[in-house]
């Protein structure tokens, strides 16, 4: 069977209460989870035998900026054993404690791949997404003081003056 | 040979301090190659047989700043960079000179972004720009032959309120 069969074919097997969203273009095989259950579909993905994703290749995200769900998390998973690259994704909302809605947060892979570590750490630094249950959430490029996320689409070019200290003169 | 071939018997010149500290001074900068990005391979390639600094007097790069008089900033200074150049300037003794080469040094360059000070102008003082991206290795020789030019202008009494870094602040920070 081929594997861009198998991969949706074994997900639906396995987790008949997720609502999966399967899309293919140009070859590349995409799907899209609710993020409650990201932690156990990639521990499956990787240990189960006849996938193998054992590689994290990438994990970044995208600022819809007035979208609903403002943020997507995506994640490019690669396994050796097919020559298969897979790619996941799931929403995050923004989080705003007066309109008292969700926050903005999604469970850490690093259980899964530990390599993860400092693409979640960045993807933290330059969105603000938390990662839960990560070991070592800190900033990744910016001053560790620093509170606002650069590459989310309200954050100006030139950044905000005076937000980064520079030494006397 | 020489000089000393002029001479006849014992031989001796006159001068002022002024003058002769001057051209110690100019004839022999060190450098402290606080090479960030592109801009310092160019550096390097001035130190190269085929440029060779070595003909000003400038072949010691110094990789502690305590032994430098010139700090050539080559590349582009980020907002987390820049307290680490500061720092490295500060412990630099007196009199020290500072060369901002290229154009990330002088205005940010192409980086007109959040994450890169736009001109280190804005915490060193800069004695001369070099212009370029990256400049090229004979505009950095012509920038350290206007440097020793300064340097030669300068007199000792100038150097007179220089103090010894601040050992306490550079701690601290």
């Amino acid at each position: 069977m081929d594997i861009r069969e198998l991969v949706p074919k074994k997900l639906k097997e396995q987790f008949n209460e997720i609502d999966f969203e399967v899309s293919e273009y140009l070859d590349e095989l995409t799907i899209k989870l609710p993020k409650e259950h990201i932690v156990k579909v990639c521990e499956f993905l990787k240990k189960d035998s006849d996938l193998e994703f054992l590689l994290c290749q990438d994990l970044t995200a995208i600022d819809w900026a007035k979208r609903k769900n403002r943020f997507t998390v995506v994640y490019h998973i690669y396994s050796f054993k097919n020559n298969f690259r897979l790619r996941l994704k799931a929403d995050v909302d923004e989080s705003d404690p007066a309109a008292d809605k969700a926050d903005c947060s999604i469970d850490s892979v690093t259980s899964v791949w530990k390599g993860a570590n400092w693409q979640e750490r960045e993807t933290y630094d330059m969105y603000g997404i938390i990662f839960n249950n990560h070991p070592d959430l800190r900033r990744m490029y910016m001053p560790e003081d620093f509170e606002y996320y650069p590459l989310r689409k309200d954050f100006p070019l030139m950044g905000i003056p005076g937000s980064i200290p520079l030494p006397k003169k | 040979m020489g000089l000393e071939s002029l001479l006849k018997g014992d031989g001796f010149i006159t001068t002022t301090v002024d003058a002769i500290a001057a051209w110690a001074r100019k004839s022999s900068v060190w450098p402290m190659p606080m090479g960030i990005s592109c801009c310092a391979i160019e550096m390097m390639a001035a130190g190269d047989p085929k440029y060779d600094i070595a003909r000003f007097g400038s072949e010691v790069m110094r990789f502690t700043p305590r032994q430098c008089d010139l700090m050539i900033v080559a590349g582009t200074v980020t907002y987390k960079m820049a307290p680490v150049v500061r720092k490295i300037y500060d412990q630099m003794p007196d009199p020290k000179w500072v060369i901002a080469m290229g154009a990330c040094t002088a205005s940010g360059g192409i980086y007109r972004t959040y994450s890169v000070v736009q001109g280190i102008d804005q915490f060193l003082p800069v004695d001369l720009y070099v212009a370029g991206c990256p400049p090229r290795p004979d505009n950095l020789l012509n920038a350290l032959i206007q440097i020793q030019d300064k340097i030669g202008r300068t007199k000792v009494s100038d150097f007179k309120n220089s103090k010894l870094p601040d050992l306490n602040v550079i701690q601290n920070n």
